[in-house]
């Protein structure tokens, strides 16, 4: 098997196993080693129908899951391909300790209109036992993000 | 005799009916008063992030929090016509316990011109251990007819 449906089978398998990313719909697209979190329109995500808006929570549930993703995936990825993880340990059901979050920090920079939001997070430091990860959402246009965060995480203990 | 006051309640459980999102949540408030708003959202499978222990997903107990937060500067006293959230900081202490109900307690403590600041507490069944803490700024809008500072 090639290294590229490994990749897309890990992070499947670390999608998958979460109901919490099943219940907001959220879904990744790989290119190369960058993801992006995709946030399918649906009407049970709006928060203020009168606008209508999409739920402010909603956008901060967003964020994180982009963020824990993005890190748990490039850890696991690692951690795969320098043989420290055995492959036969991805199978569905199973979940490798993910990283907890510390604290989370969400800047809402313009209202989340009632569509499709897109999200890419990036790593800013990833040490053995904390992380720093940005992440930045957007709607119609990339360079026009609607919400940022800042997430601090406490990695899993080496095995 | 002074003129019985009305209970917000009904009013608000309703308005949170009316919010897709609340309401596929489940969420349901039991205080709205004078800047404190508390809501809870019961424990639902669908809103874990780690299958291995039933442990609801942080990002639904921030979606919890920001809708308190939300509630608090609605209910208060300076009576905003509409808000949104500015930014939101939350701490997380311990994760929450399996099966248990989150309540969020929501206090919009300062309010000037056109910001609202909010502090917000989410606790399980043991009150004495938070799960999580939140700080936040809020847009706040006021009525148009009335101007800043004027006694009623």
């Amino acid at each position: 098997m090639s290294a590229y449906q490994n990749r897309d089978e890990a992070l499947a398998w670390l999608v998958g196993a979460v109901p919490y990313i099943r219940f907001l719909g959220i879904r990744f697209d790989r290119q190369g080693d960058e993801i992006t979190a995709h946030l399918p329109f649906q009407p049970m995500l709006i928060g203020n129908p009168v606008i209508p808006a999409l739920h402010g929570g909603v956008t901060a549930a967003f964020l994180e899951v982009a963020a824990i993703i993005e890190l748990s995936w490039s850890t696991l990825w690692e951690d795969l391909s320098a043989g420290r993880m055995n492959p036969d340990a991805v199978t569905p059901g199973h979940l490798p300790p993910l990283p907890k979050t510390i604290d989370f920090t969400v800047d809402y920079l313009r209202a989340g209109q009632a569509k499709d939001c897109f999200a890419t997070a990036r790593i800013n430091r990833s040490g053995r036992r904390y992380a720093s990860v940005h992440v930045e959402s957007w709607q119609d246009a990339r360079d026009k993000p609607f919400a940022s965060a800042v997430v601090h995480f406490l990695m899993p203990e080496a095995p | 005799m002074p003129p019985e006051k009305p209970d917000p309640l009904p009013f608000a459980r309703q308005f949170m009916a009316a919010l897709p999102h609340a309401r596929e949540l489940g969420l349901e408030i039991t205080r709205l008063e004078n800047g404190h708003a508390t809501i809870t959202m019961p424990y639902d499978p669908r809103l874990v992030g780690d299958p291995a222990t039933g442990v609801l997903h942080g990002g639904a107990i921030s979606a919890l929090m920001d809708t308190a937060s939300g509630a608090s500067v609605m209910c208060h006293p300076a009576a905003p016509t509409s808000t949104a959230t500015l930014d939101l900081r939350i701490d997380y202490f311990r994760p929450a316990t399996p099966g248990q109900a989150i309540t969020a307690r929501a206090e919009c403590h300062h309010v000037t011109r056109s910001v609202a600041f909010i502090r917000v507490i989410a606790t399980d069944e043991d009150e004495s251990r938070p799960v999580a803490m939140g700080t936040g700024a809020f847009t706040l809008d006021r009525p148009a007819s009335v101007p800043v500072g004027a006694k009623p």
